[in-house]
């Protein structure tokens, strides 16, 4: 084999988390309260567009997640010797980002160098000088003979992308109108302009659209990435392109691996404090009171300081520096989640508390139904929409809270990328004359797109659950 | 009134006490005081003396929680809980790293976290609910639509691209007020102007969108159909009825944070370099210094259970209703 899989923690999360949303579906549709707002959600077009941005996203950061380490050439005695460095799948697919770097910064689709140095010009007559000017890039632009030629060729390749692009789409929109003529029985031009019709019970014009500037970008993005530098490269000459698609990662196992960890502690919690009241509930009152009168921020960074206490006194217990930055992603999410599970807890036990007291479960205890079944069976599924909600709407937040932290010097390791790091690195480059501006624009972009869809879908999923806000006008 | 406040200090403190032991169970018990020690002094090349000299120093020798050497009391006061956690209640803080006493660096820093903070609490709150009700004038419109829209969006931008847009173009680029930095006398204001400012307007987008959400729940009520069944017109609805009716909800979320104001925001006060709390604070998480961290939390949640039952005060001042008897 010329590679060895390794399966580090946060991947095994993420992939449990997949099979978690994967069964979470197989029991909305069991279920016809969810599956009908499910299907509401469905239908919100800003909400279907999020998510189809949301879903490229995912896309990214699971091929992110499958490590392995590739083989070193040239093994001893017919062994295979493996690279210490653990690289992933995405890495393999973005292999010119990741290796072909510069020597330093550069601007975005630059032939030359942002500063600089002293170069040796051969003149005509063989004689050897020193000059400062800008050098060449090693590689962006470098299959280019004339560097003049460069707008004319990024505008050929541009589009050449949007041509890929629109035949893509097309194809694509087809498909999935004659997939729709077949089973509604009707022409393939009706099923077309059903598409872009509202009333059609899925939002099928907000994914198309959305999918229409996702692959126009992606197209554009893989036209120009073979030769240039897209988003320029950062202080050790490293395509921000590449830190970008890598800091997507970092986020989703913020935002969703905290969940994780929160969703036990605040349902088993706030169900056991709502349903069966006591002492049970003054203790768990009294738990969430005082984590909550602790402010965040400070909790947070109390814990992870010790954290790192830990970390450094015992480092033993790391192989690789792969392996120390994961356990403290892992670490910071198992805070994250230990810290923010009081919110979701009392919304639980509040709603528990109205549950008990109604008919259905009065009936159900008269039964001698036992209270394991009562909760199962009974409280949990009506709870669903209140953890439904929470889920969605703490993702954007935790996803910002990663920067802050980041830059507070509490969030993840600094060799591991991500978009709090790439702002802490790129934030004083604002100084610099002229000023570097791309790594910061980047980060920018990508962190806005993916916290803005986020956002669109909670909103979605929180009109399409909330009992309140059925038949209210939004 | 006077006996129900004092029932709610009395609540108070078994919560404090619960803060107090978290604090101690994470800076004492998970890490002993020799990993700290270890930590500071660097983990390779450090001896077993100087690891006990750093806790002589700081008085993380004593035993956790009994102290059999010490006489008499001593054998519950002369340890690292009496003397580190518990005097945190009467405001004894001990000292920072640099040796510096925490409870009067403390006080010196309130002024300035508060000369950022309170003017930005109070224009925001202003600069919300006025666009919130505009929202709600102009609601099922295409300018109430494109707002949440805005405000959506407002709310996707993390905190930090606010401030270091707002440093790089009006600091930078145009040059109108100094980039960072903090005076007293009279040119105090162009130091504020920059902070206040960012501080509103990262807050718009999600405040807006929340006080809109109340607004709207409230004019949904029979009373307001009823102020406009007498011929009111619609601003006298919204301005005289609604906004009134609106306050009990919309305090909820606001006067909790009235007391946390004193602590300043961490990340405004540590780019613009204001020497508040907040920039107290990341400091010392910076520097590692841990005795400054534990005070700051143990503040933090004093401040915020004042908030608590500042708010429980507050509704009897906006809602004639709610009284205090039971």
């Amino acid at each position: 084999m010329s590679f060895q899989p390794v399966l580090l923690w946060s991947d095994l999360l993420i992939w449990l988390l997949v099979a978690g949303a994967v069964a979470l579906g197989v029991l909305s549709a069991r279920n016809p309260p969810l599956r009908a707002a499910w299907a509401r959600v469905g239908r919100s077009r800003p909400g279907m567009a999020a998510a189809t941005v949301l879903l490229a996203f995912l896309a990214v950061g699971l091929l992110d997640s499958l490590h392995y380490r590739p083989a070193l050439p040239g093994g001893e005695g017919g062994r295979t010797v493996y690279s210490v460095e653990v690289l992933s799948a995405l890495d393999a697919l973005l292999t010119p980002l990741r290796t072909r770097n510069e020597k330093t910064y550069s601007a975005p689709l630059a032939t030359r160098a942002h500063a600089r140095e002293a170069i040796e010009v051969r003149a005509p007559d063989g004689s050897v000088r020193q000059v400062r000017d800008y050098p060449r890039l090693r590689h962006g632009g470098a299959h280019l003979g004339d560097e003049a030629a460069r707008d004319a060729d990024v505008a050929a390749r541009l589009l050449r992308a949007c041509a890929l692009a629109a035949g893509l789409w097309l194809a694509l929109t087809a498909a999935v109108a004659a997939r729709r003529a077949a089973r509604d029985g009707r022409g393939f031009a009706a099923a077309w302009r059903g598409l872009w019709r509202d009333g059609e019970g899925f939002a099928w014009n907000a994914v198309l659209g959305a999918l229409a500037a996702l692959l126009l970008l992606a197209c554009a993005l893989a036209a120009l990435v073979p030769e240039y530098h897209v988003f320029g490269t950062d202080k050790v000459g490293q395509d921000v392109l590449y830190q970008v698609l890598k800091s997507v990662r970092t986020a989703l196992v913020i935002g969703l691996v905290t969940t994780l960890v929160m969703l036990p502690l605040a349902v088993l919690l706030g169900i056991v404090a709502g349903y069966f009241r006591g002492w049970a509930d003054d203790a768990i009152q009294y738990l969430y009171t005082t984590l909550n009168s602790i402010p965040g921020v400070l909790l947070i960074a109390a814990a992870v300081l010790m954290m790192q206490v830990v970390i450094d006194t015992h480092p033993q217990w790391f192989a690789t520096a792969a392996e120390r930055a994961d356990l403290r992603l892992l670490a910071l999410c198992l805070i994250l989640g230990m810290t923010s599970w009081t919110g979701l807890c009392r919304l639980l036990r509040g709603e528990a508390l109205k549950l008990r007291e109604l008919e259905y479960i009065q009936a159900a205890q008269a039964f001698g139904v036992s209270d394991l079944a009562i909760i199962g069976r009974h409280l949990l599924p009506n709870l669903m929409h209140i953890v439904i909600i929470a889920l969605v709407m703490d993702f954007s937040s935790l996803v910002l809270a990663e920067a802050v932290l980041s830059y507070v010097g509490i969030g993840v390791d600094p060799t591991m990328i991500s978009f709090g790091t790439m702002i802490n690195n790129a934030r004083m480059e604002l100084a610099r004359e002229p000023v570097v501006w791309w790594s910061l624009a980047a980060a920018f972009f990508f962190m806005f797109a993916l916290v803005l869809a986020a956002n669109l879908l909670a909103d979605a999923v929180r009109d399409a659950f909330d009992p309140r806000m059925t038949g209210a006008a939004s | 009134m006077l006996a129900y406040l004092l029932r709610r200090l009395f609540y108070a403190l078994p919560i404090l006490i619960g803060v107090n032991l978290i604090t101690f169970g994470l800076f004492f018990v998970v890490n002993t005081p020799d990993d700290m020690a270890r930590m500071q002094l660097g983990v390779k090349r450090v001896t077993p003396e100087a690891i006990e000299k750093w806790k002589a120093e700081r008085g993380y020798d004593k035993p956790l929680f009994i102290n059999p050497a010490a006489p008499g009391v001593g054998l519950l006061t002369e340890t690292i809980f009496f003397e580190k956690s518990a005097r945190m209640f009467v405001g004894d803080f001990g000292r920072a790293e640099d040796g510096r006493d925490i409870a009067r660096e403390i006080v010196t820093r309130m002024g300035p976290s508060l000369a950022i903070a309170l003017p930005t609490f109070i224009l925001g709150l202003f600069v919300t609910v006025s666009l919130a009700l505009l929202l709600t004038f102009f609601r099922a419109t295409y300018l109430d639509f494109w707002g949440v829209v805005l405000c959506v969006a407002l709310m996707s931008i993390s905190g930090l691209f606010y401030i270091i847009g707002g440093q790089f173009l009006i600091s930078k680029l145009w040059k109108l007020v100094p980039i960072s930095g903090y005076g007293g006398g009279p040119d105090a204001w162009k130091f504020l102007l920059l902070p206040v400012a960012i501080g509103v307007v990262s807050g718009i987008g999600s405040s807006t969108r929340w006080y809109r959400t109340i607004f709207l729940e409230e004019i949904g009520r029979d009373y307001v159909r009823t102020a406009r069944a007498k011929g009111l017109p619609e601003t006298a609805v919204l301005f005289r009825h609604v906004l009134k009716n609106a306050m009990v909800p919309i305090l909820t979320g606001v006067v909790v944070v009235i007391p946390l104001l004193f602590m300043g925001s961490l990340l405004t006060e540590s780019f613009f370099g204001i020497p508040g709390l907040g920039s107290y604070t990341i400091d010392a998480i910076q520097a590692q210094d841990f005795a400054v961290v534990r005070a700051m939390v143990f503040i933090g949640s004093v401040l915020y259970i004042a908030g608590l039952m500042l708010t429980d005060l507050s509704y009897t001042l906006v809602d004639p209703r709610i009284r205090f008897e039971r």
